[in-house]
């Protein structure tokens, strides 16, 4: 479904991505993982028209993306939630998803607004408070539930679970499998490594613009190199 | 000093904040989602003033039309200019913005000295704004009545367009954060082309207003109404829409108050609204409902 094929993206004089080729099916969960200033958001930010790489394509069904406007990009069904929530402070938490849903045809949106609060709850006892005076954790589920209200059918997750408490962790991956399973397919970039393996079908391992190391989730998991470098074991 | 002449004083003084007010949006909503000084603003007060001239001559339009056409108009003009002049820079610096607004400013002077000359032209003002009527004892042009009101309509409406539409709801979420709007599918560049839009038509409202106050429409009418639309827009708190209203009211009062309760500073009636500026800026830069400024990516 999401072909990237020789990715180089430089800002200025840094080559932040050198020749980057992934692969996420359709109906998978793909995870790119690897350490601070790897490329992970560079590569998210180049898929959603953010960054124009230097060279190399990437293919949406047979839609060429490096050259589309980011509006455009979205528009054939790509959900973002992006680095650090980006959640919009000056509007209520349900302004917010109906940006998310800017362009459903707007009968649906009460039916997507209800799965919205179905996976998080705590929106709907938020819907009128603005969206700056949430807790972190609570901008993370504002930020996931604003890229599903487009009904996407590729998600690209940008550290979704950083700074949430463990239990919350646990409930995002719970509803990035969710989700998952009912048909969206997701490309998720973590630093909780362990928790990205665990849930993913397939990953790869990406190191200073390069990719290093690709397997399924299992076979990473069990990788020596993955366990000493992301999993903290020696 | 009367109370009758007092409350006419303050009458006049409502009614030239309103259009202070009418003006200052447009600088406050450009400000609010390109961190730009827009100061070309001022000069689509000219170029509303001329339009509705060859509206109402050339075209022998009635003003019921004209007005509302050219409101129309100049709002479209608002995105030319904004195509041509600050598009190419959307990733440029601030300053380039800036620098190119004010080149903005001064082509439109030029170009309305070269085309239509500098001697200035009267404003065809249709006679029901320039009946005078009696309130409570007080003679008033209904033109000064009807500046008000006509602003607290257009505010109306554009406060419904910015909190209860999606594009206004586009609008805020991009004076915060352009990329994550685009992430929304949203398309940036329709929504700016909105903003300009709106701006300028409120702006050419205030250019006819104004041209009826002041019948004499010529290329540099814009500017000093524009400098204390933007005084009134920092006043209140660059980026508030609500704010630069009041910022507006409050200069204009200020304005009219001083002259009347000292007639002496009758000639530093301008200088005041560059003292309130200076003051607002050393003692309090967000304004009066202005929420601190904020860079943004
Ligand atoms: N706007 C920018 N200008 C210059 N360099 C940048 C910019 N954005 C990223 N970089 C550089 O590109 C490299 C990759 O950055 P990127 O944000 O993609 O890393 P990351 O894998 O997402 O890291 P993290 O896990 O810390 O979020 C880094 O070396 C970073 O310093
Ligand atoms: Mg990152």
């Amino acid at each position: 479904m999401l072909e990237v094929k020789d990715l180089h993206v430089y800002y200025g004089g840094i080559h932040a991505l050198k020749g980057i080729t992934l692969k996420v099916p359709q109906g998978r969960i793909v995870t790119l993982i690897g350490a601070n200033g790897a490329g992970k958001t560079t590569t998210l930010r180049a898929i959603s028209g953010l960054v124009r790489p230097k060279h190399g394509s990437i293919l949406f069904f047979d839609h060429e993306l490096t050259r589309m406007p980011t509006y455009k990009i979205i528009r054939l069904g790509i959900g973002v939630a992006p680095e650090g929530r980006r959640v919009f402070p000056n509007l209520t938490v349900l302004e917010n998803l109906e940006l998310g849903a800017y362009n459903r045809p707007p009968a649906e949106f009460r039916k997507d607004l209800e799965w919205i609060y179905s996976l998080f709850p705590r929106l709907r006892e938020r819907s009128k408070q603005m969206a700056g005076t949430l807790s972190g954790g609570e901008q993370q589920m504002l930020a996931l539930g604003r890229a599903l209200m487009s009904r996407p059918s590729l998600v690209l997750l940008d550290e979704p679970s950083l700074g949430l408490a463990p239990l919350v962790v646990e409930e995002v991956f719970q509803t990035i499998q969710s989700i998952n399973a009912q048909g969206a397919t997701i490309l998720l970039v973590e630093q909780n490594a362990m928790a990205a393996l665990h849930v993913a079908h397939y990953a790869y391992v990406l190191e200073t613009g390069r990719i290093t190391l690709e397997g399924t989730g299992k076979d990473l998991l069990a990788d020596e190199r993955v366990r000493k470098a992301y999993l903290g074991e020696d | 000093m009367t109370a009758t002449i007092l409350t006419q004083q303050f009458i006049n003084g409502i009614s030239l904040g309103s259009l202070y007010a009418l003006v200052a949006i447009g600088y406050t909503m450009v400000y609010g989602i390109l961190r730009l000084i827009n100061f070309a603003h001022g000069d689509l007060l000219m170029v509303a003033a001329y339009a509705a001239i060859y509206a109402v001559t050339l075209l022998s339009l009635p003003w019921q039309i004209s007005f509302p056409l050219v409101m129309i108009l100049t709002g479209l003009f608002g995105i030319l200019v904004d195509r041509v002049a600050y598009k190419p820079l959307r990733d440029a610096p601030r300053i380039s913005l800036l620098i190119s607004a004010i080149g903005v400013s001064f082509l439109l002077e030029n170009l309305a000295i070269v085309l239509i000359g500098g001697v200035p032209k009267g404003f065809p003002r249709p006679d029901i704004f320039a009946r005078v009527i009696d309130l409570w004892g007080l003679r008033i042009q209904v033109l000064t009545v009807y500046t008000p009101i006509l602003t607290l309509v257009l505010l109306m409406g554009l406060l419904y367009i910015v909190h209860r539409t999606k594009v206004g709801k586009a609008m805020r979420a991009a004076s915060k954060d352009f990329e994550t709007t685009r992430l929304m599918g949203i398309n940036l560049d329709r929504i700016i082309a909105v903003t300009f839009f709106l701006g300028s038509s409120l702006a050419a409202a205030g250019g006819i207003m104004w041209a009826m106050k002041y019948p004499q429409v010529n290329p540099f009418m814009g500017v000093i109404p524009g400098l204390k639309a933007f005084i009134a827009a920092v006043l209140g708190g660059i980026g508030n829409i609500v704010g630069a209203v009041v910022g507006g009211f409050v200069l204009g009062l200020g304005e009219i108050l001083i002259v009347a309760l000292f007639p002496q500073m009758a000639q530093y009636r301008d200088a005041f609204a560059f003292a309130v500026l200076i003051l607002v800026l050393l003692f309090r830069p967000t304004g009066i409902m202005g929420e601190p400024i904020t860079d943004k990516t």
